[in-house]
Parts: structure tokens; sequence; C-alpha cells
């Protein structure tokens, strides 16, 4: 599902800044990872290499079974279809209402449009935001727009699904629903990697995770252990240990 | 939720407001305009080379002074200057008809120049010839005015030629420079249409790059621009052709007169022929090919911006 073999990523071609060094882990399908470190450790670069928005500088990266630093531009939209994002500003498109910015993912994929229009109603009633379904991302309060920006995400049923910090902008109740809806899909076989600051939401629901240091890899392993040890000490699992 | 199925023109990128809807029309409009006056009049300058050499190439006119006066040498009743000079040309090869004109169509030929009937200033006129030459086979020059001179001394022969060789070299380098500044439209045409899309790039760009991160292909992305930019450059196309219809139709009436001698009515019939079949079609493609450039250049613009996003 997702490999990576000593992945390294620098910004701005092979002279730019090293984001990330020599990263090497795997998730198989249908697992799930929280990702974790301080501010700058390198969580939505490594989000951005899973969502293909970037390429590794060095390094193998597959993603869905597909090779990614090989593959030929044209072969990575089907791929990116495939992929759900929950990014920490929302990233909505302004001068389109709720109902279309759920409905985009769909109508990339070129589904009918009955079945579009039933699919979204179904997720904005999930998301409680059916009122709220013609207003614009201006007309929305951040929570508002972050449960737009999930139901976004998660509508195309995408086989791996990345979310940075998805629940900062939501309250405690809202923020359990999500994490329900992220257990829930992961449990009928979505990957999912959780990026977040929150270890009261790690607490909450344990799992293995990937803890970074200024772009370095420093563990793989169960969430509880990063309580027992902050430096990571004891992180250094195997990366072929991928569930 | 009543919410009606997609519009047809659905506009995720939003570029119903990142491309207005006002300049770039109105500079396809003013491009349209110009390449409509230019094709006009490329084609009228081929229609005017092709109407003189057709006509004024095979013609040349003899003048004939006293044509009533005897033949120097030749006999009491051996006929007047006027018939040896029509003896003359029948007998030319090369000559396919040579028709006199009548005293009214000689007064009627210096009228304007006199001002008043010539019979009535008592002049006395030379006889005019209008001779049709075997373009074919024209006669020779040389000859012909040497058997003229022979037979009635004075006669004058005028012809066209050599200045129609130079108005046909003139049209053609007319036509030449129309197609050249045709070409220098459609240009300046993609430049404007470059500038517009680019400029809706840089205002779309955050969104690009979202539909682009949710699996639009280049294909999408840049279909939605090229269509939002084709609309746009056919309604320039049209807006610009409904504007220079009635200077192109009036120029048609003023050149009449140098091409057929009439000078068409304003009637929809009459300002349908008044214009040539051919400049008629090339009018209609102008708002197509304002829009094909538009489609093209949009397509070329948001594709080679889009190669540079992974």
């Amino acid at each position: 599902m997702v490999r990576l073999d000593g992945v390294g990523l620098r910004y701005g071609g092979a002279d730019g800044p090293a984001v990330l060094h020599d990263l090497n882990f795997a998730i198989a399908p249908g697992g799930f990872r929280w990702l974790l470190g301080a501010s700058g450790a390198g969580k939505t670069s490594l989000l951005r290499l899973l969502t293909l928005a970037v390429r590794p500088t060095s390094g193998r990266l597959e993603v869905l079974g597909a090779a990614i630093d090989r593959a030929k531009r044209a072969d990575l939209p089907p791929l990116r279809r495939r992929i759900g994002m929950i990014f920490q500003d929302f990233r909505l498109l302004p001068h389109l209402c709720a109902f279309d910015n759920v409905a985009l993912p769909l109508r990339l994929a070129g589904r009918p449009e009955g079945q579009v229009r039933a699919d979204v109603e179904e997720m904005l009633r999930f998301v409680s935001l059916t009122r709220r379904s013609e207003a614009r991302p201006a007309e929305l309060s951040g929570g508002e727009q972050q449960r737009v920006a999930i139901a976004r995400a998660v509508i195309a049923r995408p086989k791996l699904l990345l979310a940075d910090e998805p629940t900062g902008n939501l309250d405690d109740a809202q923020a359990g629903r999500l994490m329900q809806l992220l257990i829930e899909l992961n449990r009928l076989g979505t990957t999912v990697v959780v990026a977040t600051h929150s270890q009261a939401l790690v607490d909450a629901h344990p799992g293995r995770a990937l803890v970074l240091e200024d772009g370095v890899l420093i563990g793989d392993g169960p969430s509880e252990r990063r309580r027992r040890n902050l430096h990571g000490a004891d992180w250094a699992e195997t990366a072929g240990d991928v569930r | 939720m009543a919410r009606s199925l997609r519009p047809a023109r659905a506009d995720d990128l939003g570029l119903r407001r990142a491309l207005s809807d006002r300049l770039l029309p109105l500079l396809v409009a003013a491009m349209t305009f110009l390449a409509a006056l230019t094709m006009a009049g490329a084609m009228a300058a081929a229609g005017l080379a092709q109407h003189w050499r057709g006509g004024a190439a095979t013609l040349m006119t003899v003048q004939v002074p006293t044509p009533s006066g005897d033949v120097p040498g030749n006999p009491p009743g051996g006929g007047t200057r006027f018939d040896a000079v029509a003896r003359t040309l029948a007998a030319t090869k090369g000559v396919a008809d040579a028709r006199p004109l009548s005293a009214d169509e000689v007064n009627a030929l210096l009228k304007p120049w006199l001002g008043v009937d010539a019979a009535a200033l008592s002049l006395r006129l030379p006889a005019v010839f209008e001779v049709r030459v075997d373009p074919a086979a024209p006669p020779d020059a040389a000859a012909l005015d040497a058997s003229l001179a022979q037979a009635a001394p004075g006669t004058l022969v005028e012809r066209s030629f050599d200045w129609l060789s130079r108005l046909t070299s003139l049209a053609a380098s007319l036509q030449a420079c129309a197609a050249l500044a045709l070409l220098v439209v459609a240009f300046v045409a993609g430049a404007v249409v470059a500038v517009a899309t680019r400029a809706g790039l840089a205002a779309r760009r955050d969104a690009i790059e979202i539909v682009h991160g949710l699996g639009a292909t280049d294909r999408m992305i840049a279909g939605q621009f090229s269509a939002r930019i084709t609309r746009l450059t056919l309604t320039g196309g049209v807006l610009g052709l409904v504007l220079v219809l009635p200077v192109v139709l009036g120029l048609a009436q003023l050149s009449a007169p140098f091409q057929n001698g009439e000078t068409p009515a304003l009637t929809p019939a009459a300002l349908l022929a008044a214009l040539p079949p051919l400049l008629w079609a090339a009018l209609a493609a102008l708002p197509v090919a304002a829009s094909a450039i538009g489609w093209g250049t949009a397509q070329a613009t948001v594709r080679g911006w889009l190669g540079r996003l992974p």
C-alpha cells in the first residue's frame, strides 16, 4: 500500500533545503498510523509526498502499488482520485458552495450526476451540514469548513486517507465523531494516516505511530510508548512490521 | 434539499470571475474588425485585378484624326482615312473585333472633360475604334502601329497593357500585404488570449492546485479554461463581425462602379449580392477562427503551466 525505501525530499531541486531524510517504513493495506512530531518535523512534507503533491528527490516511494518516483505524470491523476486528504487549512474552493466542494471528487471521477447528488446529500447529512449545503466557505464557520473538507476527503471512499490536524477546528463531540468515521473507514479497509499534535486524541485512540524529528523518522511503533519515552529512544521498530 | 442537476456549464475553477467577459471579447472584436477589413480589401484588390485583366487587357482604342479626309497617295474615291484604318484593322491577325464608336458614344466619353456636348462646341472629333484583341495571340504592336501610320498618318493607338501590368503587380502586392496583416492580427489575437489565460491561471492558482491534487487531469483543467476562452473569443468574433459588416457593405457600395459599373441598391438581396460569396464565407469563418485561436492558445498555455506541477 505505502512503502518508502530511503526516501528523501528537498524543496527547490537537488540544491534546495532537505526536509526529509532517508525515510524507511511501510504501511500495509488497511493499516493505521498516527503521524507525530513537533512543528517543522516534516509531517506535512511527508503527507505531501503521500498525496503525490511532490515527488521524492531520492529513494523509492510506492503508493497504492505504484512506484511514484518513476511513474509517468499522466499515471498520477487516477492514483490521486484514490487518495483522500483532509488539510489543516481545509483547502476548499471559495467560489463553490459546500455541496459542490464535497461533490468535486465524484465529478472528477466521472460519476453520474444523479449518483453524485445522492452521495453528497448523504455525506452532508453525516457531517450535519444539510442546511448549509448552499453556503460558500466564507459563509461557514471554521468547524463547518473542516467538516466540508472531511466530507470531501472521504466521499469517494478512498483507499488511502491522510489527515493533517483534522480535529484542530472541531469541538470534542465533533472530533469524536470524526475519529469514529476514520476508524470505521479503516475497519472497512481504508489505510489511514493522521498527523496530529493532540496527545489527547492519540491517547483516546491508541494505534501505531510514525514519529518524525527534523525530517528523520525516529520511531514506528505503538503510540502508547511515546508517553513512556518522549525522546523516542525505544521507537526503532523495523520498517518491515507494516501493520 | 431541492437541488437541480449540475448545470451544463459548471465552473469548478471559478473562471467566470477570473476571466472577465468584457475586455477579452472587446479585444477580439477589434481584431476581427481589422481582419475583416483586411480580407475585404485583399479580395477587392483581387477582384479589380481580375476585372482589369479580363477587360482592359484585351482592349485598345484607335483614334483616327480627320476621319473623312483622303488618304495621301490614294486616287480620288479610293476611300477615307476612316475606311483605310477599318480595312487595316480587319486585315490584322490577332484583332478579334474592331468597332467604331458612334458620334453619341464619343460625345459621351468627352462630356466629363468638356462639360458640354462636343457637338455644341463645333469641335472636329476623331473617329474612335474600340478594338478587341485575341488574348491568346495578340497582334504585334510595332507592326500594327506601322500599318496604321501608313494607312492614315497621325492615327493614335492607346493600349492598356503597360499600366495594366503595373496595376496587377500592385494588386498582388496588396494581397501579400493583406496576408501578412492577417498573420499579424492572428498572432496578436493569440498573444492577447495567452495573456488573459495567464492572468486567469494566476488568479486561480490555488483552485487549480486543489483540483489537481484531487485527481483532475491536465485535460480536464485545460478543457475548462479553453471552454471559457472559446466562449469569450466567439462572442468577440461575432461582435466584431456585426460591427464590420456595415463598413464592408458601405465600401462595396463605393467600389461597385469600379467593378461592374453599377451601384447596388439597398435591398437585402442586393446587399447579399454586393459581396462575393468567397468574402461572405471568409467573414462567416472569422468568429470560428477567433474561437479556434482562443481554444488552441488556452490549451497550450494551460498545459504548459500545468507541466510544472507533479
